[in-house]
C-alpha cells in the first residue's frame, strides 16, 4: 500500500512551550527533520495526539506565513490537553492534517477593514488570521482587534499583543476584562458590551471567536449597532474523530464542522438547525 | 441464461474457494444466519437475510489502523497496511449491495479512505435474488428491485437451478472463472419464479411507504418538528439499530496499550450513545431526543442533501425486526410527514 491515508499522522517534535495563562501554553512544533510538518491556511486546524492517551482537533493559532513552524495554543481542559500540559520540550507528537476550511483571507476579506473579536482562548484561531493580515498589510483595510479575557491574568498571547500589535500602525488594540483588577488600567467588561460601546464603523467585516455565550451576545449587540450576519465570520468546534468528514459526529444539520467549516458566516450558519 | 444445477452448488463453492476466499452465509446452530468464511460441506443458508449486514467485509467492526512504539520522548509511527488478498462474498441480497454504494459514497469520496478502499478493490460481490421477501422488507422504498439485485454479479434461483449475469467487470471475472461448471439454459422457470416474487413483493404491508416527503429540502422544518419527542421518549439508546444497519458508517478511534507499543484502532461507533459528542465543555446532543433525531436526520435528510437524493437506508428491515423498543425508521417515516 503505496497511498498516504490521512489517519496515518507525521510526527511533530516540540520544540518550544510557552505558559500564556495559568490554563494555556502555546506550544511549537517542528517536523522532526525541521520546519514545518505541513502548510495550512488561517483557520485550519490540526489533529495532534499522543498515542495511548487520546486524539483531538486543535486550531493552528500561527499564521502560514511563518516559514519556520506552527503553534497551538492549548487550553488545559481534558485528558490529552493535560497530558499535553505536562510535556516538556523535545517531546514527540502526532500530528495530521491540515483539516476545514479557512477564512476567506485571499477572498471575500481581501481589501476589507476589519474587526477581530475575541474572547478567552478564542484568540487562538484568530490570531493565525492577525498575523497573516500584518504580514500582508497592503492587502487589508484598517484592523481593530476586541479582546477580552476573565482576568489580565487569562489573556493569551499578551506580550505580542503588548509588543507587536499594539506597535503596529493601523492596527487599534482594544483590551477588556470581567472583573476590576490591581494593575490594570485598562477597560473593565464584557467584550458584547465593550463592542456596542466601541461603535465600530458597519462597513467593517468581522471575526469572532471565543465561548458560545460570548458569540450570542456579540452577535445581537453587532446587529443592533447595524451589522448583517452576511458581515460575520465565526470559527465552531463540535468533538471530532476522522477531520474529514467521514466518522459522522460533528455534524450540524448537512455539514460537517470539520470538512465544511470549522469558519462559516452566520448567514450560512442560519440555515442550518440550532444544535451547537 | 448461464445456469448450474442446484444439485452442483457445493461443486461450485470448491471452485470458487480453490481460487480465493469464499465467504457465504450460513446457518448458525442458533439458527440465525451469518456470512462465514466457505469450507468444504458448509450449506449456504435460505434464510431471507444474515442477522448483520455485509458491511463488515469493507467496514469491518474494529480494526487496526496503526501502531506507535513510544520510547521516552520518541514516537516512531508504524504503517501497517498490506494489501488485501481477493475474496468472493456470494449470496448478498440486493438491500446490502446497494449499501454498498452508500458507503462508497462517504468513503471513497476524497480524501480516499484507503482501508476501505483495499478490500472494496479485492471484494468480488456476487448477490443472489430474493425469492421470500418479508413482511419487514421495504427495499422497493429506495428504488431497489430485489428480484435484480445490482453487485459485480447476480444470480438468481428458479428452484433447481442458480443463473447468472455479470454487472461489472469483476463479476465477469467471476463467472468466467467458473464458466466450466455452468451451462447455458433457457430462463421460462425463472421467469415464472421472478413473477411470483414480484407478486409477493406487491402484497407486502410496507409495499406502498414512500420517501417522497423526505430529502433535502425543509431540513429545518423535519428538524423542529414536534413529533421527535414522542418518538424517542422511549428510545434505549442501546444502538443496536446502528449495529445491525448496513449504512450506518459512523465510526471511534481508541488507542490500546499492548505493552509493547500502542495499536490504535478504528471501531464502530454509535450516535445513539451519549458519549458520542461529548467534549471537554460539554455535548451539544444532550438527551435522547437529539441523538435519536440525529440518526434519521441523517438517513432521511442529511445525506440525501448531500447525495444527490439518494437516502441512507436501504429498507432492509433490520432495525425493524431488532429494536427492543420496536421503534424503527418507518414508524418515523410515517410520523414525521412534513406537508
Amino acid at each position: 500500500m503505496n497511498s498516504n491515508d490521512t489517519l496515518i499522522p507525521y510526527i511533530g517534535v516540540v520544540t518550544d512551550i510557552r505558559i500564556d495563562t495559568p490554563d494555556v501554553k502555546t506550544f511549537r512544533v517542528e517536523a522532526p527533520e525541521g520546519g514545518k510538518v505541513f502548510e495550512h491556511m488561517p483557520g485550519q486546524c490540526a489533529m495532534l495526539s499522543i498515542p495511548g492517551v487520546g486524539e483531538a482537533m486543535f486550531s493552528i493559532t500561527s499564521s502560514p506565513t511563518n516559514k519556520e513552524f506552527m503553534e497551538f495554543s492549548i487550553k488545559k481542559c481534558g485528558c490529552l490537553t493535560n497530558w499535553l500540559h505536562a510535556m516538556d520540550v523535545g517531546q514527540m507528537i502526532t500530528i495530521r492534517g491540515p483539516y476545514g476550511n479557512a477564512f476567506p483571507v485571499e477572498t471575500e476579506l481581501k481589501g476589507k477593514d476589519l474587526l477581530f473579536i475575541a474572547g478567552g482562548i478564542g484568540l487562538a484561531p484568530l490570531r493565525s488570521v492577525i498575523n497573516y493580515v500584518r504580514d500582508n498589510r497592503d492587502n487589508y483595510g484598517d484592523v481593530q482587534i476586541v479582546y477580552g479575557s476573565r482576568s489580565k491574568d487569562d489573556l493569551v498571547d499578551y506580550k505580542e499583543i503588548l509588543d507587536e500589535w499594539m506597535s503596529d500602525k493601523g492596527i487599534d488594540v482594544n483590551l477588556t476584562i470581567d472583573n476590576p483588577q490591581e494593575g490594570w488600567d485598562g477597560h473593565v467588561g464584557f467584550v458584547p458590551n465593550y463592542v456596542k460601546e466601541l461603535n465600530p464603523s458597519t462597513s467593517k467585516t468581522v471575526l469572532v471567536c471565543g465561548p458560545p455565550i460570548m458569540i450570542k451576545f456579540t452577535l445581537a449587540g453587532l446587529k443592533e449597532l447595524g451589522f448583517t450576519e452576511t458581515q460575520v465570520y465565526t470559527t465552531m468546534e463540535l468533538r471530532m474523530k476522522c477531520g474529514v468528514g467521514k466518522c459522522g459526529r460533528c455534524n450540524i444539520g448537512n455539514k460537517y464542522v470539520c470538512k465544511d467549516g470549522p469558519v462559516f458566516r452566520f448567514d450560512q450558519l442560519d440555515e442550518l438547525p440550532d444544535e451547537y | 441464461m448461464l445456469r448450474i444445477s442446484l444439485d452442483k452448488i457445493d461443486e461450485l463453492f470448491e471452485a470458487v474457494n480453490s481460487q480465493q476466499a469464499l465467504y457465504i452465509p450460513t446457518d448458525r446452530k442458533d439458527g440465525a444466519a451469518e456470512y462465514k468464511k466457505y469450507e468444504s460441506g458448509m450449506k449456504m443458508s435460505d434464510k431471507l437475510n444474515t442477522v448483520r449486514s455485509a458491511k463488515d467485509f469493507f467496514f469491518p467492526q474494529t480494526e487496526n489502523l496503526v501502531e506507535f512504539k513510544m520510547e521516552g520522548k520518541k514516537i516512531e509511527v508504524k504503517d501497517i497496511r498490506e494489501e488485501s488478498e481477493d475474496f468472493v462474498i456470494f449470496g448478498v441480497r440486493a438491500c446490502d449491495a446497494r449499501s454498498f454504494t452508500i458507503l462508497d459514497k462517504v468513503y471513497l469520496v476524497e480524501p480516499v479512505d484507503s482501508f476501505y478502499k483495499n478490500r472494496r478493490d479485492h471484494g468480488t460481490v456476487v448477490t443472489m435474488a430474493c425469492t421470500r421477501p418479508s413482511e419487514t422488507c421495504f427495499c422497493q422504498t429506495f428504488g431497489i428491485d430485489p428480484t435484480a439485485p445490482e453487485g459485480d454479479a447476480a444470480c438468481w434461483s428458479d428452484g433447481s437451478f442458480l443463473y447468472f449475469k455479470a454487472n461489472t467487470d469483476k463479476g465477469q471475472k467471476f463467472i468466467d472463472s467458473i464458466s466450466s461448471l455452468l451451462e447455458d439454459g433457457d430462463t421460462a422457470e425463472l421467469d415464472k419464479a421472478i413473477e411470483k416474487t414480484k407478486t409477493i413483493m406487491s402484497k407486502l404491508p410496507l409495499a406502498n411507504l414512500s420517501t417522497e416527503n423526505f430529502g433535502g429540502d425543509k431540513l429545518n422544518e423535519y428538524f423542529n418538528s414536534d413529533k421527535w419527542g414522542e418518538l424517542s421518549e422511549s428510545c434505549l439508546g442501546c444502538g443496536t439499530c446502528t449495529f445491525v444497519c448496513p449504512t450506518c458508517q459512523c465510526y471511534d478511534i481508541k488507542d490500546f496499550n499492548t505493552g509493547d507499543g500502542i495499536k490504535r484502532f478504528r471501531c464502530w461507533d454509535s450516535c445513539m450513545y451519549s458519549d458520542f459528542t461529548k467534549m471537554a465543555h460539554g455535548n451539544p446532543r444532550l438527551t435522547q431526543l437529539e441523538r435519536f433525531r440525529q440518526r434519521f436526520m441523517h438517513k432521511l435528510v442529511y445525506f440525501p442533501k448531500n447525495n444527490e437524493g439518494e437516502f441512507g437506508c436501504v429498507g432492509c428491515g433490520r432495525c425493524l425486526s431488532k429494536c427492543p423498543i420496536s421503534m424503527n425508521i418507518v414508524k418515523v417515516m410515517k410520523a414525521l410527514e412534513v406537508k
